[in-house]
């Protein structure tokens, strides 16, 4: 387990994989706990005239359960949020947070409970300052009550599924007509270098015109350069197409595909 | 080396699908079980998706992938890797009978270190009162305690109406409140190596031992513990265990600490997984104790003679302390015998 940058944790599983979590910081903490105050509030405005009945019983018997309540509420809204919503209030949904054990395993009820009986010193003096200050100088940015529960709050936003099939395929490639060039491209080309023309390629719409055209001209001079296809490949190729083919021929490799084809 | 990427995303793809949406499901609904072959089914995706991830450890690949499977593997690691004492195998009576005594037990020493903290601080309080009684508004900042215990106690026992008549309930919310703030203070400030926690005990020492000193020097001892005695012998000792699990908190915050075992040192991080169900085990004990005694204080402390007598409420606080003393030294305790028969040969 390691932290490679100030907002990551790398976790290395027994099977020896690595996966980074990236670590939430104190400003989207703070915003996440404002919105379960204000649920915590919102839920005794909501539960307030209901134990007001009680007062019609007993005045005292009322103030006593509201005041219970609000103690309870305020300790126990995150211990049974984050207990049972593997980790996360109604604060930290919205804002895609997480509380996590620090070596990636599943949060415990002891260290939900400990994490958040340590608010009442992260709370003070106010607003949360001495959490707010833990986690600008701890690695992990931890406030004190994530430091003695071994806890750390992780950023978990929805990914979309990959999708490449749209940008790598329906075209034709005059370049497939040189399997022995293709052959040699792919073998020059470093990883690095192919993953920055696929980059290229997925950025283009965000590219303006005039820019979009100077980068697709550099990059493909710059394969030119690596190999040079015959003419009767590139003729009536602009550069965009040029890079388009070259894209193909790096992350489409169907040459095994064609070859199970031949009968 | 640079990946396929259309034939790995087509390949894989169902099988991210698949973990995704079974972790979608648990991740909703948290009290999802899944049976045998799901979970062998999940465990399969899981380590063909950790699989994936590892291919592209070696070839080059979209970020956005990589993120993509790292976030599986990471979303599936924490749901697979659950700890051993899950809280579908908690028994609130197990727990409150056996396992919070013998928590208390196994940290002996910060317990002592707690109760010595606060007879010290109580004996400052009693001698500071005893050499100077003008020392009382430094020394106690209650203001209900400023008067003279003698003219108190005259008050108390003359007093011909209940003074807290309709207002006993909110009065013991109040007392349980602050109590059970008080005593998160106590655990939370072991984070401060346990410096706070020896401050909030010792004060609270020295308050005690003003409180004792003053009554006692105006000769109403009785009364003093007609008073205390019914909630002190369980709210003090509470009190003095949430500050043992500050102490523990600290202790492991200190280390390093030789494991009997393996004789090496542990790291911060084990010290305190090491002790995080055993602070939770204290803590759940130390506010059952604090809501017990809340209500004592409210509805039997503030009652004297001749309403109840003294003799009396002295004899249920000296019960309640042994009950106490009996229930955390010797409740839960396992026979050696029992536990021969489980050692391995």
């Amino acid at each position: 387990m390691t932290a490679h940058t100030t907002n990551t944790l790398t976790i290395t599983t027994p099977e020896g994989i690595m996966f980074p979590m990236i670590l939430a910081g104190p400003v989207t903490r703070f915003a996440a706990w404002i919105i379960d105050w204000m649920c915590i509030m919102a839920l005794l405005s909501f539960i307030g005239p209901i134990i007001g009945l009680l007062g019609m019983i007993s005045p005292d018997f009322s103030s006593a359960v509201y005041g219970l309540i609000y103690f309870f509420l305020s300790f126990a809204y995150s211990i049974l949020t984050e207990g049972f919503w593997n980790g996360q209030t109604l604060g930290k949904r919205l804002l895609h947070l997480r509380v996590m054990d620090i070596q990636g395993l599943h949060l415990s009820l002891s260290q939900v409970v400990i994490r958040n009986l340590l608010r009442a010193i992260d709370g003070l003096p106010a607003l949360y300052m001495v959490g707010g200050i833990s986690c600008v100088i701890t690695p992990y940015s931890q406030r004190t009550g994530d430091l003695a529960a071994n806890t750390i709050v992780v950023r978990s936003p929805r990914l979309n599924r990959p999708e490449l099939t749209r940008i790598l395929s329906g075209k034709f490639n005059s370049f497939k007509a040189f399997p022995h060039l293709c052959a040699r491209l792919r073998q020059k080309v470093s990883p690095d270098l192919a993953n920055l023309v696929l980059d290229a390629r997925l950025r283009r719409n965000t590219l303006e015109s005039a820019a979009r055209i100077q980068v697709f001209h550099q990059l493909a001079d710059h394969f030119k350069s690596l190999v040079l296809f015959p003419e009767t490949a590139t003729l009536g190729l602009s550069d965009e197409q040029y890079m388009r083919n070259i894209l193909e021929i790096l992350f489409n490799d169907d040459k095994t595909l064609s070859q199970k084809k031949t009968p | 080396m640079i990946l396929d990427l259309n034939k790995f995303i087509t390949q894989g793809r169902v099988i991210w699908s698949e973990l995704e949406d079974i972790l979608v499901r648990i991740e909703q609904d948290p009290d999802l079980k899944l049976d045998m072959e799901q979970l062998e089914r999940f465990h399969y995706l899981y380590q063909r998706t950790c699989a994936d991830l590892a291919r592209l450890a070696d070839f080059s690949a979209r970020q956005e992938i990589r993120t993509y499977l790292e976030s599986l593997v990471a979303r599936s690691f924490s749901l697979i890797h659950k700890p051993l004492r899950s809280p579908e195998n908690f028994k609130i009576f197990t727990w409150f009978f056996s396992g919070f005594p013998s928590t208390f037990r196994k940290h002996m020493t910060a317990f002592w270190i707690s109760a010595a903290i606060l007879m010290a601080g109580t004996l400052f309080g009693a001698s500071a009162i005893a050499l100077d009684s003008q020392a009382k508004p430094a020394l106690m900042p209650f203001s209900h305690l400023m008067q003279d215990p003698a003219q108190r106690v005259a008050k108390e026992e003359a007093a011909q109406k209940d003074k807290i008549a309709g207002k006993k309930s909110s009065f013991a919310s109040y007392l349980i409140s602050n109590n059970t703030r008080v005593a998160f203070f106590a655990l939370s400030l072991g984070i401060t190596w346990g410096v706070g926690t020896v401050l909030v005990v010792f004060s609270n020492g020295v308050y005690l031992g003003a409180t004792i000193a003053d009554y006692i020097l105006a000769g109403q001892t009785r009364f003093l513990l007609g008073w205390l005695l019914p909630h002190g012998s369980i709210e003090l000792p509470a009190i003095i265990l949430a500050a043992q699990a500050g102490f523990i908190l600290a202790g492991a915050l200190i280390g390093p600490v030789r494991n009997k075992t393996r004789q090496r040192a542990l790291s911060l991080k084990y010290r305190l997984r090491n002790i995080s169900s055993d602070l939770f085990t204290l803590m759940g004990g130390v506010c059952l104790m604090l809501i017990w005694a809340g209500f004592i204080e409210a509805f039997l402390s503030q009652y004297h003679e001749p309403a109840i007598s003294y003799t009396t409420k002295i004899l249920f606080g000296t019960t309640q302390l042994m009950v106490l003393f009996i229930f955390l030294f010797f409740s839960g305790r396992t026979k050696p015998e029992s536990d021969k028969g489980r050692q391995i040969p």
